[in-house]
């Protein structure tokens, strides 16, 4: 989980003199949604942000949204285009079935309501990576609307105390993703590589129901799991599977919502974070110091760790939406609607997926804490880390130590080892076998839980030996003769009798 | 016929073919094609005639010459829309229509003239020049042709052929092809199947695949068939329609070829006269034979009674909004980036796309893209697309009340009146005579509804008049067997071209025999 907002915040105080105070205290503020900061010792009335997502998961599929071409990460460049991705006069879409059923999932998994009718439409405008001059996206009816999505965050560092969000889901929709260009400024020229056009994506809209990086970077965090527990989406931010943009806005409380900016270009969730509470900042800075805030794109510089107006491409641009007259709407059935007669494999049944989908992360949580009776935030870590919760079980399968034991060196020893390392859990040179090993030898009283941590770093070393090997080599083993340890203490007590 | 003929023997596909192929090069000043396709076509007879030798002809069209529209992609062959934009592209794939006929064992001579990306009732405005229609070299117009002044060009009283398949049609007329492939948007098929003498069949929206016809109003577009007579047109349409999964507009039930049987009872039959196509502008003439055929249907037995469209009069306003904005959307793919023309500017991305367009489409395109992107505007979208939407769906609606009011077929004429001389249509733009022509076929493509033309009678100049017959959704059979019928009753003269004379060895003379 997140740590929370304070962080941020008081550096920002500490940075200039006569920074407002109330800064220091911005945690409080964003446990209550929508509440406001206290006002500070420089009296300046206090400042609500705003914090809205849209969020981009490409599907995961073997095939296009509607076409059949290949969808796969990194093939050579213009590989996996279709005569339709190409808009080859003439070709029509034929909607990916599987797509459908990816957007139906997540949008049960958000809870919302599942439109059994959904409309495509066109949105038009011009760019290289957009061969058909248009995008088939879903502006008037999209397949899901009216959702929502909890998320947990730690209020403060010490990871004790943790608690829960919701931010509302507007909708979810079926759209097109676009083909990438490549500038080469050098040439003058643009290289346009479509092998992405074409392929599926769910929009994800959340609310502006969130008031800081921490809280935008938690609940995409709890999203990106959701798609991966799904299957619906791969969601790696990295290769692109998703993108998210963010919505900032600051206003007075009681006062009408501020004038917001969109944030692009982050390719992380650190980043998001870091991306969201600049923005913040800057429009805050910017409105005390008299100026306004303009209507505008800007891009999130990772290196710089600020945003930057992004070039302005043409304004403000009218998409001209329109139906897209070449799809029907879409039609989904449940139980109750599905006609008699219609075999189930020709249609989408949405209490089908419904009854099929897998334990989302929040109910996984709870079986954890439940089953192993762990704290709620160590069953966040165990989720949060890619196998993890995994190790974890193969962990206490093999030993006998108590679960709750066995956590604390999962959370602590393992993972911190790992992020030292920036291994992830596949790669840990330790393997659940080894640690359950050692455990055993600590519950057999073997070994002190100090010279356990002594093993566990010498098995870090990857050098293929056992803990009992390693215990031998370094002679920690624990000394068991009553005899032997009344002759060690009663030396020492000499030797300070001595001093 | 030409069919039983191949069967029989009696000619080889190799020899059809090649009558067909000089045909076209001696009725070249007609400007019905755009491309022949001579080695293709006579490699396709070959194999056709294997097969005939085998015993074994892939159906009742195998051998066949036969023409396409050259919006349908063609694989291999160029397909333009008689537009620099696309000029010498050669598709990689064929249209779903074209592979359907090609698996009949059709042999495709070539890709027909039009109007450019089918914008026009004239098949005036494409890159290649215009369409001439072969009748205006017809014994029965020259005959009666009378000229302005003595110094008169010999050679400028042609008349157009309409449009915008006007290629198709006139290569139907002159008798180059046994069947031809059009498209039908706005009256697109039936109108120059009107003008010059042949058999125009819309189907029904949904009916026949569009995958790989290159779209104008994709909600409104249909491939059309053009053909001699109306046994033709079922025989085609038997072989082209039906569910195709690459079009998701095509509907899922099963299709089942019909045989057209010869009606001799109409008294059964309720025929549907609207009131409102006693449009302005038609001519005396057509009025007059309109009546005929309706007392022909009445004298038969048939119940003839007076309806009402009220909405007709809506249909081109309508229509000019949805199309443009459709249009506006579907060219937007022409940036010169994938395929196509490219402009030699290359300052900007931008500058690249606004030249491509400027250099690639003709005024008629761009004035379609201009209108219909300002329709699409975000605030004029509700008072303009929207309201068309709604006007739209009165007008099917119209229809619905008049065919669920006992009525079964609805007949009307094709066009206000005969072909034009040409030098008289390009007196008035484009947008003008588009909303002057369509408004008598505009209404069945709103409601997506079947019609065909079926020629009737030599008007006073001795070009030909058509009438049409609308009917029922999905209902092609009925209205198929009304046209045969109708076909049979009028008995439309056959077209006496010297050109066709020439070349007539006694295959000719059995189309001329069928048709009447």
């Amino acid at each position: 989980a997140a740590r929370g907002c304070g962080g941020v915040w008081r550096r920002a105080w500490q940075r200039g003199a006569g920074g407002p105070a109330f800064r220091g205290q911005r945690a409080l503020a964003c446990n209550v949604r929508g509440g406001a900061v206290p006002a500070g010792k420089s009296g300046l009335a206090p400042w609500v942000p705003v914090v809205g997502l849209e969020i981009h998961a490409q599907i995961s599929s073997n095939s296009k949204l509607f076409s059949g071409s290949q969808v796969q990460f990194a093939a050579p460049p213009n590989s996996l285009v279709s005569f339709f991705d190409a808009s080859l006069p003439g070709t029509l879409p034929v909607l990916n079935r599987r797509c459908v059923e990816a957007a139906v999932m997540t949008g049960l998994a958000l809870n919302c309501t599942i439109n059994k009718k959904s409309l495509f439409d066109r949105k038009h405008y011009f760019y290289a990576d957009l061969p058909a001059g248009y995008q088939i996206t879903q502006q008037r009816v999209p397949i899901a609307v009216n959702g929502s999505l909890s998320y947990s965050l730690c209020i403060d560092n010490k990871m004790s105390q943790m608690v829960t969000k919701t931010v509302r889901i507007k909708q979810i929709q079926l759209e097109q993703d676009s083909g990438k260009s490549l500038h080469d400024d050098t040439r003058s020229q643009t290289l346009v590589d479509l092998n992405r056009a074409g392929v599926g994506l769910m929009e994800v809209v959340m609310e502006p129901d969130m008031c800081c990086g921490e809280e935008a970077a938690a609940a995409v965090r709890e999203l990106q799991l959701i798609l991966q527990t799904l299957g619906s989406s791969q969601a790696v931010m990295a290769e692109g599977q998703l993108r998210v943009d963010a919505n900032v806005s600051v206003h007075h409380p009681g006062e009408p919502y501020g004038v917001r900016t969109e944030v692009k270009n982050i390719n992380s969730i650190r980043f998001l974070a870091k991306a969201v509470d600049y923005e913040i900042q800057r429009q805050i800075e910017e409105l005390e110091s008299g100026r306004t805030i303009l209507n505008e794109t800007r891009a999130f510089d990772s290196k710089l760790g600020c945003t930057v107006p992004m070039r302005d491409k043409e304004g403000k641009q009218d998409y001209r939406f329109m139906p897209e007259p070449n799809l029907p709407p879409l039609i989904l059935y449940d139980a109750k609607s599905l006609p008699a007669n219609m075999n189930h494999q020709q249609v989408v049944n949405i209490d089908w997926i419904h009854e099929r989908l897998p334990d989302l992360p929040s109910v996984k949580r709870a079986k954890l804490v439940e089953r192993y009776g762990i704290l709620p935030e160590h069953s966040f870590t165990l989720l949060n880390e890619d196998g993890l919760t995994e190790f974890f079980e193969d962990v206490i399968k093999q030993t006998q130590m108590k679960p709750k034991k066995v956590i604390g060196w999962i959370l602590k020893d393992l993972l911190s080892y790992l992020k030292q390392h920036s291994l992830t859990v596949k790669e840990s040179p330790v393997s659940s076998f080894l640690l359950a090993d050692l455990l055993n030898r600590l519950e057999e009283k073997e070994i002190s839980s100090t010279a356990a941590k002594q093993v566990f770093a010498e098995l870090w070393k990857g050098e293929g030996k056992t803990p009992l090997e390693i215990v031998k080599e370094k002679k920690l083993q624990l000394i068991q003769d009553q005899k032997d340890l009344e002759q060690i203490c009663q030396a020492v007590i000499d030797g300070q009798e001595n001093e | 016929q030409v069919s039983a003929a191949l069967k029989e023997g009696r000619v080889a596909p190799t020899e059809l073919c090649q009558r067909c192929l000089s045909l076209i090069k001696s009725t070249k000043f007609l400007n019905a094609y755009i491309t022949v396709a001579e080695e293709t076509a006579l490699k396709q007879a070959e194999e056709s005639e294997k097969r005939y030798r085998r015993g074994q002809p892939l159906g009742v069209l195998d051998g066949i010459p036969i023409a396409v529209k050259d919006n349908f992609n063609t694989a291999g062959i160029e397909t333009t829309c008689a537009s620099n934009m696309l000029k010498g592209y050669i598709s990689p794939y064929n249209a779903t229509v074209v592979q359907k006929l090609l698996d009949q064992g059709a042999v495709l001579l070539g890709k027909t003239n039009l109007d450019e990306f089918a914008m026009g009732s004239g098949s005036t405005d494409g890159v290649f020049g215009p369409v001439r229609n072969p009748w205006s070299y017809s014994r029965q117009y020259k005959e009666k042709y009378v000229p302005k002044s003595h110094s008169e060009d010999k050679d400028s009283n042609w008349v157009i052929t309409g449009g915008s398949s006007g290629g198709s049609a006139a290569a139907v007329s002159s008798f180059t092809c046994f069947a031809a492939l059009g498209s039908d948007t706005g009256g697109s098929t039936r109108n120059p199947a009107a003008h010059c003498g042949v058999v125009g069949l819309k189907p029904t929206y949904g009916l026949i695949s569009r995958h790989g016809l290159i779209p104008l109003v994709n909600s409104m577009d249909v491939p059309g068939i053009l053909t001699r007579c109306v046994d033709d047109a079922a025989i085609v349409l038997g072989l082209l329609a039906g569910h195709d999964p690459k079009d998701s507009t095509t509907i899922q039930d099963n299709f089942k070829p019909f045989e057209l049987s010869n009606l001799t009872d109409v008294s059964k039959l309720s025929i549907g006269i609207p009131k409102e196509y006693h449009a302005p502008g038609l001519s005396s003439e057509i009025l007059a034979l309109w009546s005929k055929a309706a007392d022909l249907f009445k004298n038969a037995g048939a119940k003839v009674i007076e309806v009402s469209l009220p909405h007709t009069r809506y249909s081109i306003v309508c229509y000019h909004v949805l199309c443009t904005a459709e249009v506006a959307s579907n060219m937007a793919r022409f940036d010169g980036l994938e395929y196509g023309h490219r402009s030699d500017m290359n300052k900007s991305t931008e500058s690249m796309y606004a030249a491509t367009r400027r250099e690639g489409f003709n005024d008629v395109v761009r004035g379609r893209i201009l209108s219909g992107n300002y329709f699409m505007l975000n605030q004029n979208y509700e008072n303009y697309f929207i309201k068309a939407q709604k006007v739209r769906r009165l007008i099917a609606n119209d229809f619905v009340k008049v065919f669920g009011s006992g009525v079964d077929i609805l007949l009307t004429p094709t066009t206000l009146s005969d072909a034009v001389p040409y030098a008289e249509f390009i007196k008035e733009d484009n947008r003008t005579r588009s909303a002057q022509d369509d408004i008598l076929t505009q209404a069945a493509n709103m409601a997506g509804l079947p019609a065909i033309n079926v020629p009737t009678a030599l008007s006073e100049r001795g070009l030909p008049v058509g009438l049409q017959f609308i009917g029922r959704s999905f209902q092609e059979k009925q209205l198929l067997t009304v046209a045969k019928w109708f076909e049979k009753q009028v008995k439309f003269p056959t077209i006496q071209l010297e050109e066709v004379k020439r070349h007539d060895h006694g295959v000719f003379q059995h189309q001329k025999s069928a048709s009447f």
